[in-house]
């Protein structure tokens, strides 16, 4: 069955919308785009609003007798803090947006990314890369060394996840049970690597290692951004296809099979769309947790389970949270940087606990 | 017993003294070591040296050929990496160093972890901790412990001296210099922000040595720093060291938006020094903080320290 069949199968039982959602959409667009704007505004070193205005506006001419600090504040903006605020809205659409397609394929809202493997899959290969890749990377040629960890870290997360895709299928069919299991072995022995090349690490290498593991943005730059829109627009080009499915999919397996959508081709193409989307993002940023399980959770409890909204909606909150927490980790305890997966754990564990407790006390 | 007799005695005596001198290289001797504790040490002639410094000191006092295991920090000089390893410092086993039979366990205060480090101190074994420290003093504190644990206070002193004499002559030649330029060093760029050292670093304690202003003193520690901070650093030089972890080729370093416009990518200054003797605070190190001023200056002139021969090795 062919991705158009899957479209049109899926406008067999259309979801009616809330009344809320287009004004919903509206307004996460708008929190992004602020939360955006922000992040070229702010930083540790302060530049006038209206400064960076004029920077940006006159980003492709450069001027010719511009003085030190000028030129200081021009790089400042354009390319510290640019690519840094483009690679958090990718790395946080594509985060939010696959926590959301899992937990739909999952039919759980606790699913999260990592349940494919792909972080335990990356943090082996990224620290393959800290501990033995030195006398490799010596010899790539200098715009390959500096995407070379992300490189080795997409490449680790996608063997993990086709490993695991793999093992679940059996006779043409994914098991959403031995996808769990699966994951969790391979995740449990990925984990035991990534444990041994600590052991024989350098004090060096561990602390690196560290650092990447609790996620950054820092370090952004156009190449390494051009390594993830690719990734990420193709979750976001899949994602109206998968919406349909996955509506359908809330039913039950049998249910949606019944109603006409071809349930193994929407599961594989989810995996697939997921494992390249969060690869992408975990290799550019480390892994950044929390983001895909409270902002698909809270787009629910504010519009509904749709996932016709509910992708978009996560994907315009999912950046706008992340350019948030990316703009603390820069501010909070200059001039160092606090890592990005802390902040984001920090902010996101209590609301989400406060979220349960609300709902108890209701419920 | 007449007064010949007793002579007769007390020579004896003495002899067969200096013969059980002969077959043990010290008597039983106590040590403070850094903990505070007195630790009584019977026989020194198996040894094993965790920590870089102490390894150095070691067989720069002479007794390098008593060591019969050091930890993977321990890279300098080359018969030190030649031998048994106990893994990394602070990552110790204590029956992985029992294993190597030691009479005595010479240990840099910064080992670990701390149960492993109990656990040998209630073994049989004698444990003696050598303080940890960056300044000239501390480096001069920790040759005379390690000397004491050994026996051999007047050695310890000999090379004491000539450390102290040495970091004298470093002091007079950086005084003489006009220029102090802005330093950072880059731990490591692969993780996302650079990391760098701030103030109390072991970076920071050899930038001073060697009469370098510490450009990101507002970062305390290594820790990953703002990137636009050091943007506005400005650095003169920029300081790296091998054998740690991922190369940093000036193609690196100088790709990063933060470093691309300071005076260090235009005048392409980047030092690169091995880090066990960068960061080592052992008794190379006026020769390193030298190496550093030099480096660090276009066509500075300083006259060259003595010749050592615990320095005279190439680096690792």
């Amino acid at each position: 069955m062919s991705l158009a069949a899957l479209k049109a199968t899926a406008h067999a039982h259309p979801r009616r919308l809330r009344p809320a959602a287009p004004a919903g959409l509206v307004a996460c667009a708008l929190l992004a785009a602020l939360a955006f704007l922000a992040a070229l505004a702010v930083g540790a070193v302060s530049i006038s609003p209206g400064r960076v205005l004029e920077i940006l506006a006159g980003a492709f001419s450069t001027p010719a007798d511009e003085a030190g600090a000028a030129m200081r504040e021009r790089i400042v903006v354009l390319d510290i803090r640019l690519p840094r605020a483009v690679l958090g809205l990718l790395t946080g659409a594509g985060t939010a947006m696959a926590g959301a397609v899992m937990q739909g394929v999952f039919r759980n809202p606790l699913a999260d990314p990592g349940l494919v493997g792909v972080a335990p899959g990356a943090a082996l290969a990224a620290v393959s890369f800290f501990v033995l890749g030195a006398p490799l990377v010596a010899l790539l040629p200098p715009l390959a060394q500096t995407l070379a960890l992300p490189l080795c870290a997409f490449a680790g997360s996608l063997i993990t996840t086709l490993l695991i895709a793999r093992l679940s299928m059996r006779e043409g069919a994914m098991s959403v049970a031995t996808l769990l299991f699966s994951g969790l072995a391979l995740g449990a022995l990925a984990s035991a690597g990534t444990g041994l090349l600590v052991f024989i690490s350098s004090e060096q290498q561990s602390r690196e290692f560290v650092f990447w593991t609790l996620g950054s943005l820092g370090g952004a730059t156009w190449p390494k951004v051009a390594l993830v829109a690719p990734f990420v627009g193709f979750l976001v080009v899949c994602a109206p296809v998968l919406a349909r499915g996955l509506d359908a999919l809330a039913l039950g397996e049998a249910e949606a099979f019944h109603v006409g959508v071809p349930v193994e081709r929407l599961k594989r193409l989810a995996i697939i769309a997921v494992a390249a989307g969060v690869g992408a993002c975990v290799a550019a940023a480390g892994v950044i947790g929390f983001i895909g399980l409270v902002v698909p959770h809270l787009v629910r409890m504010w519009l509904g389970p749709g996932h016709r909204v509910l992708l978009p909606a996560s994907a315009l909150l999912g950046a706008a949270v992340l350019i948030a927490a990316d703009i603390c980790a820069r501010i909070a305890v200059a001039p160092a940087e606090l890592p990005l997966g802390v902040v984001t754990a920090l902010v996101g564990a209590p609301f989400f606990l406060w979220l349960l407790l609300r709902r108890r006390m209701i419920g | 017993m007449s007064a010949n007799a007793r002579a007769l005695a007390g020579t004896l005596a003495a002899s067969a003294l200096c013969a059980l001198l002969a077959v043990t290289p010290a008597a039983a001797h106590h040590v403070t070591d850094a903990s505070g504790r007195r630790v009584e040490v019977r026989d020194t002639a198996h040894i094993v040296s965790i920590g870089s410094a102490v390894t150095e000191i070691l067989f720069a006092l002479g007794v390098g050929e008593r060591v019969v295991a050091v930890d993977q920090t321990s890279v300098y000089p080359e018969a030190a990496r030649k031998l048994p390893n106990v893994g990394y410092m602070r990552a110790l086993s204590p029956e992985g160093v029992l294993s190597k039979t030691p009479s005595v366990i010479i240990a840099s205060e910064g080992s670990g972890p701390r149960e492993a480090i109990e656990v040998l101190s209630h073994s049989s074994v004698p444990v003696v901790l050598i303080p940890d420290g960056h300044s000239p003093d501390a480096i001069v504190r920790k040759i005379e412990m390690v000397a004491d644990a050994v026996g051999i206070p007047e050695k310890g002193q000999e090379l004491a001296n000539a450390v102290r004499s040495d970091f004298r002559q470093l002091a007079h030649e950086i005084a003489t210099l006009k220029h102090h330029p802005r330093a950072v060093f880059v731990l490591s760029t692969a993780g996302g922000a650079p990391i760098v050292g701030g103030a109390g670093t072991s970076a920071d304690a050899m930038f001073h040595l060697a009469g370098l202003e510490n450009a990101v003193a507002g970062v305390k520690g290594y820790k990953p720093a703002s990137e636009e901070v050091l943007l506005t650093a400005q650095p003169d030089v920029i300081v790296v060291m091998s054998g740690g972890g991922q190369p940093l080729p000036p193609e690196t370093i100088f790709a990063i938006p933060a470093f691309r416009n300071s005076p260090a990518a235009k005048h392409k200054r980047l030092i690169t020094l091995p880090g066990s003797y960068l960061l080592g605070f052992g008794p190379r190190t006026p020769e390193a903080a030298l190496d550093l001023a030099l480096a660090a200056r276009a066509n500075a002139k300083l006259a060259p320290l003595p010749v050592h021969s615990w320095s005279s090795e190439p680096n690792p």
